[in-house]
């Protein structure tokens, strides 16, 4: 397979790895490493690439994997990178997407929300994934993608809610 | 427009999670209006959000070139190392070989007769460049009288 063949199969894609990898990572310079990473593998192993029935889909999960790997390295004992992506968030977050308030709060009740809802708020509310792809995606039983999804939509209701009430806004 | 009652009802499923992606769809287009009514305001950053967040792009290209040429260079520094040792492999031999290897005895015997017979010829000659010498005392002494 050639090289422009290849980034045309990847380029439509490598946007949505890269939001995945940040949503779980947090930090931009990692989710970038991530995205990177996912994509050098794919191109190593581009030979195979034609048995994949839905390369994107395989791609995705890489990425997970990936980056719950990362976490779980992380969660040995790096306090530094805790640090870095602290700030790296509010730096990014000011360039990226528009300086509001409201976007921001957002951003921070995602970090919130466990890995699982994470992922699966992301998939469907922000890439509009069908469910069955979904399931592919993350290994996951229709029911449970399900039950997650509702669950990660009630707690951003729920904190939503607690920060309207207060009207810190 | 989509009626208030309407989207009521689509927020209650979508809160269940038994939406379709077109229903979402709806409630997207609903929440990014200027107007929403007033109890329903408290969700549209969560709409909004996620719109925004679509639009977030990764700024780093795909990098299959780079790699591609430090391996190229890693086969380059390679091929250096392996140049140089080769060459220093080579010179070694010539330094050691001696000459009488090479050259018969009668001949290295004659070329030191040759040589001996230049290294005489030409301490003669630097013997008679010697009264040169004078001869540059004699006018430096004229030129200081001057």
């Amino acid at each position: 397979m050639q090289q422009t063949e290849f980034l045309h199969i990847v380029i439509p894609f490598k946007d949505k790895l890269f939001r995945l990898a940040k949503r779980l990572l947090v930090s931009t310079e990692e989710a970038e490493d991530a995205t990177q990473e996912v994509l050098l593998k794919l191109w190593s192993n581009k030979k195979k690439m034609d048995n994949y029935k839905n390369v994107e889909a395989f791609a995705m999960t890489m990425t997970k994997n990936y980056c719950l790997d990362r976490l779980k390295s992380k969660q040995a004992g790096n306090l530094k990178l805790v640090h870095t992506n602290y700030k790296d968030e509010s730096v990014s977050l000011q360039k990226q997407v528009e300086v509001d308030d409201s976007l921001q709060w957002m951003n921070k009740i995602m970090n919130t929300l466990p890995e699982q809802q994470r992922m699966v708020l992301q998939l469907r509310d922000i890439e509009q994934y069908e469910y069955y792809e979904i399931e592919k995606m993350l290994n996951m039983k229709p029911s449970a993608v399900r039950v997650s999804l509702s669950r990660a939509r009630k707690a951003v209701r729920e904190q939503l809610m607690k920060k309207h009430s207060y009207g810190i806004s | 427009m989509a009626s208030v009652n309407n989207i009521e009802k689509l927020l209650e499923k979508y809160f269940e999670a038994t939406t379709t992606v077109a229903e979402e769809n709806e409630l997207r287009v609903y929440f990014s209006q200027s107007e929403v009514a007033p109890h329903l305001e408290q969700y549209r950053p969560m709409f909004a959000y996620f719109s925004v967040a679509k639009k977030e792009k990764s700024t780093r290209d795909v990098p299959l070139k780079p790699r591609r040429n430090t391996n190229y260079l890693k086969w380059i520094s390679v091929a250096a190392v392996a140049a140089i040792i080769f060459g220093v492999y080579i010179n070694r031999p010539a330094e050691v070989s001696p000459l009488e290897e090479t050259y018969t005895q009668e001949e290295l015997q004659s070329a030191r007769m040759a040589l001996a017979l230049f290294t005489d010829n030409f301490n003669k000659g630097t013997q008679g460049a010697a009264h040169l010498a004078e001869f540059e005392k004699n006018t430096n002494r004229f030129l200081i009288n001057e």
